[in-house]
């Protein structure tokens, strides 16, 4: 099982070397749009709870950028699939679906450690230092795991690449957006609150953000996401076997 | 070493497959004749477990290609796939890795270990006549070279039974004869062959035996010269009302006194498996 996982996940890094110096601007360019529009310009002057709109920014960012960089793998797993016919060649191989779901869930937390680190070291520039320590990574990890086990499972649910395109504009558009990426939950009314933390991001920008900055982030938020994260991993694994009709 | 029974499959409203039975020996070349649509690349999906049959049977080697109940570990459609090497009829190459790398990946998925895999990489490269292009990127490579690199890749981990999808499709006359050589090197070798194609001189030059598939279902499974012969030896084409009619000889003297008995224009050639086909199903396989 492991030389299979092995295999798919080399495919998928070997792809992603090739594009390396694609990926990092193309990693690069939204969050530094954010820091300039929202952090630098215009939360020059905001505190949250006595840290700088940058600082709260960041952590907020890189919660964001892991949940769409770890989803992102559902594109690659669709051109290869719908385009290239490449999922054919993996299906026709002795790689279980287990192994195949094992082997491209590690590659969207891969590329999502990648543009988390890009991010640091953007907010490095911009003055931020952070905690990275092992509770943020494990943030990260967890948040990674939780979207690319999703973005397997959809990849294989849809019918065509623009299916894809429509997914990631409903599902995690909205997320990015209002998982407590930008501004503070306790902003929204009760009922609002209670609906957005139903969202995985948002246990991903409360841990992330608690660990980055110092202080000790909720056990329960990494439960959550642990938990949703294997949810999603098994519906993958189902679904790459109903993609065989 | 290929056992196929009662195999249906139903697309929707569509019975694409009706009970098919087959069975192909060991170091057998079995060509898969028929139209467009006739199920030919269906069966070939169900065989190499790219597609789940609605019912039947099929084993590679003794080995169930259907897995049982929800199967997240080793299953018997795994070991089957590992008997099993697959060409495609579409390109299913990655475009954007070398040729290197991407009989690199194959190896790894089929489980080669590193010497075993760069040795196998060297002398199949070799095979195809590819040796030099081992470091350019698939997208620069031809339509004739990727065909080459698809049959090098599937051969990687020494199958026992090769599945060679519509394999010449879209490629000129050289280029096809050139890897039917390649195609019956390999057979040589003791390698089981299931071929589907729609041209017919490439199933009368490479096969053993032929099965003619039209709308799902088998009419008949037999060599190439039986099929034939069943017709005769010689065939004189006419032009009925804009429809080319054959009429079939069972030598060239008898063809020759019927076209010196006529007062009209003939064309005279060999029966071939189209004329086989055509007889059968009342169309052309093209």
């Amino acid at each position: 099982m492991i030389h299979s996982l092995l295999a798919v996940y080399y495919r998928e890094m070997l792809i992603m070397r090739r594009r390396l110096t694609r990926l990092i601007p193309s990693w690069s360019v939204s969050p530094l749009l954010y820091l300039i529009a929202f952090g630098y310009a215009m939360g020059k002057h905001v505190e949250i709870d006595g840290h700088s709109y940058m600082e709260f920014l960041i952590p907020g960012l890189i919660a964001m950028n892991s949940m769409t960089q770890s989803f992102a793998i559902a594109s690659e797993i669709n051109i290869a699939r719908f385009y290239w016919h490449i999922f054919e060649e993996i299906q026709a191989a002795p790689v279980s679906d287990l192994s195949y779901v094992a082997g491209e869930v590690l590659a969207g937390i891969t590329r999502a450690i990648l543009s988390t680190t890009v991010i640091l070291i953007l907010g490095t520039i911009f003055g931020v230092n952070l905690s990275c320590n092992f509770m943020f990574w494990l943030g990260v990890l967890l948040n990674s795991f939780v979207f690319s086990s999703l973005a397997v499972g959809l990849a294989m649910l849809v019918k065509s690449h623009g299916d894809q395109v429509l997914l990631t504009s409903f599902v995690i558009t909205p997320m990015a957006f209002l998982g407590g990426t930008f501004f503070p939950l306790e902003n929204f009314p009760v009922w609002g609150q209670n609906l957005i933390h139903i969202l995985p991001i948002t246990h991903a920008a409360k841990a992330i953000r608690a660990a980055s900055l110092g202080n000790t982030p909720q056990i329960s938020s990494y439960v959550v996401m642990a938990a949703t994260g294997c949810l999603f991993f098994v519906l993958s694994v189902m679904c790459v076997k109903k993609a065989k009709d | 070493m290929i056992k196929v029974e009662n195999l249906n499959k139903i697309y929707k409203s569509v019975h694409a497959l009706k009970d098919i039975n087959l069975h192909v020996k060991k170091g057998e070349l079995f060509a898969y004749l028929g139209p467009n649509g006739a199920g030919k690349s269906t069966t070939i999906r169900i065989l190499t477990a790219l597609t789940n049959p609605t019912s039947g049977t099929v084993s590679i080697n003794g080995f169930d290609i259907k897995n049982s109940g929800f199967a997240f570990f080793k299953s018997n459609s795994i070991k089957s796939r590992q008997q099993c090497g697959l060409v495609p009829q579409s390109i299913n190459l990655d475009q954007e890795l070398s040729v290197y790398e991407n009989l690199t990946i194959h190896g790894l998925l089929f489980r080669m270990g590193k010497s075993e895999r760069n040795k196998k990489i060297e002398e199949l490269l070799s095979y195809v006549d590819l040796s030099s292009r081992k470091e350019s990127l698939v997208k620069e490579l031809s339509g004739g070279m990727k065909r080459r690199l698809m049959i090098a890749r599937a051969l990687m981990h020494s199958p026992s039974v090769l599945f060679l999808d519509e394999p010449t499709v879209g490629l000129d006359a050289g280029m096809r004869r050139k890897i039917w050589g390649l195609i019956k090197k390999i057979q040589q070798q003791g390698t089981t062959i299931f071929l589907t194609t729609h041209y017919i001189e490439e199933a009368e030059f490479l096969a053993d035996r032929v099965a003619f598939l039209d709308t799902g279902t088998i009419l008949v499974v037999d060599t190439p010269s039986n099929l034939m012969s069943r017709l005769g030896t010689w065939a004189l084409d006419r032009l009925i009302e804009d429809k080319m009619e054959p009429i079939y000889f069972s030598n060239r003297e008898e063809a020759n006194s019927y076209i010196a008995s006529q007062n009209e224009s003939f064309t005279l050639r060999r029966v071939n498996l189209e004329d086989a086909f055509l007889s059968m199903t009342g169309k052309k396989v093209k």
